[in-house]
């Protein structure tokens, strides 16, 4: 029964395809599942949305919206026929093509990251060897959309907000890429499947997630900072800086394709939560080995869900980071560090089995992080600012 | 130690966040459709002109001078002013406005006109649901809108409308003594035209 529950997605669509043609029947199950997954994310987009506008209301000891449905839990809704009647506005000197352009791609290439998770047991849509260098490939073409959209706005808000995008976007692909990296140098597979697979183990019913290995833990730290630049989340939100800005790339943007790059940001937000969750939380293992009877995909979305609720902690949390302070963080401290990680990893492979490797890698790692943070903390100053003039 | 100041940040978050649920002096929101807060008595929104008694037309304080008009920022009020006169409330006759329009949707609530009114006609109103469907015609508030009885003053401006009724009362002594004075020594003259002249002479 349990085994059924795990599998309910796959027997479903099995029964489904049955009624076609054997030729047809492949095909149409591939067409199922990405149907499946264009509709299943965007409907967890708005359930993030309402908990992001709920939740920061609270943290700011607001209520949130609590107006549409009961405890204003059709705000999404009123919201999305609110984009989809305003009016789509382009500027006269635009380019048109490539402003009509922008968003489209910047979903598509979204939603293409979703091909090669796996998001519950056999529940992965292309079974990739290099599913990882593919995410990569196709998630690195996100900054080439929110260029377009500067761009082709000729507005110099955008440009500029496209700008620092990239500038931003760019320093952090590589810490985000070199803190994967470490999980494939131990798992020895590109193929997130093989991730998973070589995390769902247990030892006295603790999982071997790689989170819970000094590098991973490390790895897990530095890939969520970098996850949150590549998603231009708060405090990372330079490019679409509202109070500077405007809104960044997509000031010239309205309507409908305001809709879609906010779909784009959100949808990437859960993909990349995926991608996390994969790497270090054990994609679609159970938490522990007495609830491996609970459905994989409920621990798959559990935990995305439980990671979109972090960034949204983490946007109440922190201001907004300058330009400067993002790109000495990103090169000075996160990528070095990144490449000790990488290390220690090859240590942690040396080392084999045995507690000392446990002991020597956490030593290095902290003390690592202990002189980093205070050779980058230094010469800093950190008293109240004080406001000669503005009283 | 570096990020020991995004910990303490989360833990204040999430203290707000448990909080919120747990105890209303958080929560200051007023959900304003159901509740309300108390009207304050400095509010001001858009002016309205007071008169006094029952009747609006009749006890309109305002006597056209178009000083308010003049000195208004935005250039929001029109005024035309009567060709006939009647007493205003010292019995003196007064013009009065034939037309007074404000275009609400112009008017920028900076109290210029109450401050330069000296017959304390125009004063600034509270009320601030005043949302139409004819953003043309419906936000030209034509003299009958706009005429409010010296009660409705009190009772959103208590304080001033007291000041300004004690002001107008002295105002109002101040003119009748002058008339019975008047009065009286035009009675003396004219009794002293009467009698006979003294002999002799200056």
């Amino acid at each position: 029964m349990f085994a059924n529950l795990d599998q309910v997605f796959i027997l479903l669509k099995q029964w489904v395809v049955r009624f076609l043609p054997l030729g047809l029947q492949p095909a149409a199950g591939v067409v199922l599942c990405v149907i499946t997954i264009v509709c299943v994310f965007p409907g967890l987009f708005a359930i993030s949305v309402l908990m992001e506008r709920k939740g920061l209301g609270r943290m700011q000891n607001r209520l949130g919206p609590n107006r549409v449905g009961p405890f204003g839990m059709f705000q999404p809704v009123a919201d999305g026929i609110k984009s989809l009647t305003k009016e789509d506005i382009v500027p006269l000197r635009a380019d048109g093509v490539v402003h009509f352009l922008a968003p489209v791609f910047l979903v598509v290439v979204v939603f293409m990251g979703y091909a090669v998770l796996p998001m519950g047991r056999n529940m992965t849509l292309v079974h990739m060897d290099a599913a990882l260098l593919f995410y990569f490939a196709v998630g690195a073409s996100t900054e080439l959309s929110v260029f377009m959209a500067g761009w082709s706005s000729r507005n110099k808000y955008s440009l500029l907000g496209a700008m620092r995008a990239v500038a931003q976007m760019i320093s952090y692909e590589v810490v985000l890429l070199l803190s994967s990296v470490a999980v494939v140098m131990i798992t020895g597979s590109l193929s997130l499947d093989k991730i998973v697979e070589a995390q769902n183990q247990y030892t006295w019913g603790l999982p071997h997630w790689y989170i819970f290995t000094p590098w991973g833990c490390a790895g897990f730290v530095t890939f969520a900072i970098a996850a949150m630049a590549e998603t231009n989340r708060s405090p990372f939100d330079l490019p679409e800086g509202e109070s500077e800005l405007v809104a960044g790339y997509f000031t010239e943007y309205s309507g409908f394709k305001f809709a879609e790059f906010f779909l784009g940001e959100y949808v990437g937000m859960l993909s990349i939560s995926g991608l996390g969750t994969t790497l270090f939380l054990g994609g679609w293992s159970a938490p522990l080995e007495v609830l491996g009877w609970v459905p994989s995909w409920f621990w798959f979305f559990a935990k995305i869900m439980m990671s979109i609720c972090v960034f949204i902690w983490i946007r109440g949390t922190l201001p907004r980071l300058r330009q400067d302070q993002l790109m000495n963080f990103a090169w000075k401290f996160v990528l070095p560090f990144t490449l000790l990680n990488l290390m220690v990893t090859a240590l942690w492979h040396i080392l084999g089995e045995g507690w000392q490797r446990w002991v020597v890698c956490s030593a290095i790692l902290l003390v690592a992080y202990f002189f980093m943070a205070r050779a980058g903390m230094h010469g800093k100053n950190f008293r109240p600012r004080i406001y000669r003039y503005a009283e | 130690m570096l990020g020991e100041g995004i910990l303490k940040g989360l833990a204040e978050t999430a203290r707000n966040f448990a909080g919120s649920y747990v105890s209303k002096e958080r929560l200051t929101t007023v959900e304003y459709p159901e509740q309300r807060i108390a009207p304050i008595e400095a509010a001001r929104v858009f002016p309205f002109l007071v008169y006094d008694g029952a009747d609006w037309e009749a006890g309109l304080r305002c006597v056209a001078c178009q000083i308010c008009e003049k000195e208004c920022p935005p250039k929001c009020i029109y005024i035309d002013k009567s060709t006939d006169k009647k007493p205003d409330y010292i019995g003196k006759p007064q013009f009065y406005p034939a037309r007074f329009d404000i275009d609400v949707s112009v008017c920028m609530s900076c109290q210029i006109c109450v401050e330069v009114c000296p017959f304390e006609a125009i004063k600034m109103d509270t009320e601030f649901e005043l949302s139409t469907t004819d953003r043309f015609g419906g936000m030209l508030y034509d003299r009958k809108e706009l005429a409010k009885s010296n009660e409705h003053y009190h009772k959103i401006h208590p304080t001033e409308a007291a000041e300004v009724d004690a002001r107008l009362a002295g105002e109002k002594a101040k003119a009748n003594a002058k008339a019975k004075a008047a009065a009286v020594a035009a009675a003396a003259k004219a009794a002293a035209a009467a009698a006979p002249k003294p002999e002799g002479g200056v």
